[in-house]
């Protein structure tokens, strides 16, 4: 089956090598190009030194070093500072004057989708509608662990966007929704921690099983008398949803552009935990189009003990999704 | 988040005039993946060869000139960009004898998407 889905990377992929300054913007998106992934997904507040007040000039230079390396800015990621102040949360006025200069800034940089963090508030979203067609700029709820795609709160977007017939409101899922499997990277660090082997291989057991995270709290808490750590190890499974997979087709209207998580990749190109060859076959099978958008969150997990790589780690999530991509269109069966 | 990166390596100094020193400055980043605006900065809190120091005595410069704790948090206009050092300027007369010290740094942001502040912190052996 024929099929429009691109490969893309955001920048929060490099935040280890960014950070240190190890590699800079413009090295991530010559990387990305390196290998056939042209959409880059940027967040301002991260990457944009003159955030909030962006310079023409910066926006030039942005636009300069996209068509430097043939790629093109897919999505803007926001940010919402309802805490900006001690003493009380920002109003709802507050809230849409924020949010309405992201999308601004967003429409300055010719990109069409904004990812909006999951706990801003549906009818918030609703006073930035007008904005948002205005702008042309599609706002996409994260649907990020623990949510998942049918979780009430995330079904409140829906509501909103279908009750006002509104084409620039829904969502933008984060492939940590679909866990399958406890992130081996995850289970390394907390044994480094001194979690006991054993009380790790349960509680990777219990998740392999699918057993609701309040009853291995639990047993690792109280009847195993866990350390702090085994107990936080245990807590990791309250932010482990596996939604299932075939669903995802249903919901396709309503997201523009994917955010492809992931923490470690094997070396064989596959996924140890997060269900991509399910879930782009669905994308494929639903003809959904738009870019996966690589978000590599492992450096968190192995900095302590190695230097975080993480162009492989792109490099191979790429790898598979060329295979995933191409074995369901023909190109290569 | 980045703790191990937080305290920048080679970075104390005693501050103050050389034959008096009035305290000790070193440099930091903030453990984000983002930018953050100042007043969301909690508290940063500066222990030196395990003794805690007054949050008074700590002040922050970004680039923009020193504030204290209870300043930053009404600089709406100033933040801390991702990946960049700010200084930290600790009030401690007499300053420290050159040799190594142990530094440690704890930093409370407050992050409105989370439902708890977060908390980063690095300890590190820094030669004056």
């Amino acid at each position: 089956m024929d099929h429009n889905i691109k490969r893309g990377v955001s920048l929060y992929s490099f935040q280890e090598e960014l950070f240190l300054g190890q590699m800079t913007v413009e090295d991530c998106v010559s990387f990305a190009a390196s290998i056939g992934a042209r959409g880059i997904e940027i967040l301002p507040e991260q990457n944009m030194r003159s955030f909030p007040n962006v310079t023409d000039h910066e926006v030039g230079a942005w636009k300069d070093m996209m068509a430097r390396h043939g790629c093109e800015m897919t999505c803007y990621d926001m940010f919402l500072d309802t805490k900006l102040r001690s003493d009380r949360l920002m109003t709802d006025e507050e809230q849409v004057e924020s949010i309405r200069r992201d999308l601004i800034l967003c429409n300055t940089l010719g990109i069409r989708n904004m990812r909006v963090l999951v706990f801003v508030r549906p009818d918030i979203l609703e006073r930035c509608v007008p904005y948002a067609e205005d702008l042309d700029v599609h706002m996409g709820v994260e649907v990020h662990a623990p949510w998942h795609i049918e979780h009430a709160w995330i079904l409140r977007t829906i509501e909103v966007a279908d009750r006002l017939g509104t084409r620039h409101l829904g969502l933008l899922p984060d492939m940590g929704i679909f866990m399958k499997h406890y992130p081996p990277v995850w289970r390394a660090r907390f044994e480094r921690e001194g979690a006991r082997p054993e009380v790790a291989q349960f509680i990777v057991d219990q998740h392999d099983a699918k057993i609701m995270a309040e009853y291995t709290i639990y047993e690792v808490a109280v009847k195993m008398k866990g350390t702090p750590v085994e107990v936080r190890m245990a807590e990791t499974l309250r932010h482990s949803p596996y939604s299932n997979p075939k669903r995802i087709r249903d919901f396709i209207p309503y997201f523009r552009h994917i955010q492809a998580k992931f923490y470690e990749m094997n070396t064989d190109d596959t996924d140890p935990s997060l269900a991509y060859d399910e879930v782009v076959a669905e994308l494929i099978a639903g003809g959904w189009s738009g870019y996966l958008s690589s978000e590599y969150e492992g450096n968190r997990w192995v900095q302590d003990v190695q230097p975080v790589d993480s162009r492989e780690q792109v490099r191979r999530q790429h790898r598979m999704f060329e295979r995933l991509l191409s074995q369901r269109t023909g190109e290569q069966n | 988040m980045f703790d191990k990166y937080l305290i920048c390596e080679h970075s104390l100094r005693n501050a103050g005039p050389t034959d008096a020193p009035e305290g000790f400055t070193f440099e930091a980043k903030l453990g984000y993946y983002r930018g953050l605006g100042l007043s969301m900065i909690e508290d940063i809190a500066v222990a030196i060869d395990g003794v805690e120091l007054p949050r008074d005595a700590v002040r922050f410069d970004e680039g923009k000139g020193p504030l204290t704790l209870d300043q930053m948090a009404t600089a709406y206009d100033r933040r801390w960009a991702f990946g960049e050092t700010a200084t930290l300027i600790v009030e401690y007369p007499g300053g420290f004898p050159p040799g190594e010290h142990n530094v440690s740094l704890r930093q409370k942001l407050r992050i409105s998407y989370l439902p708890f502040p977060a908390i980063n912190s690095d300890s590190k052996t820094l030669s004056l």
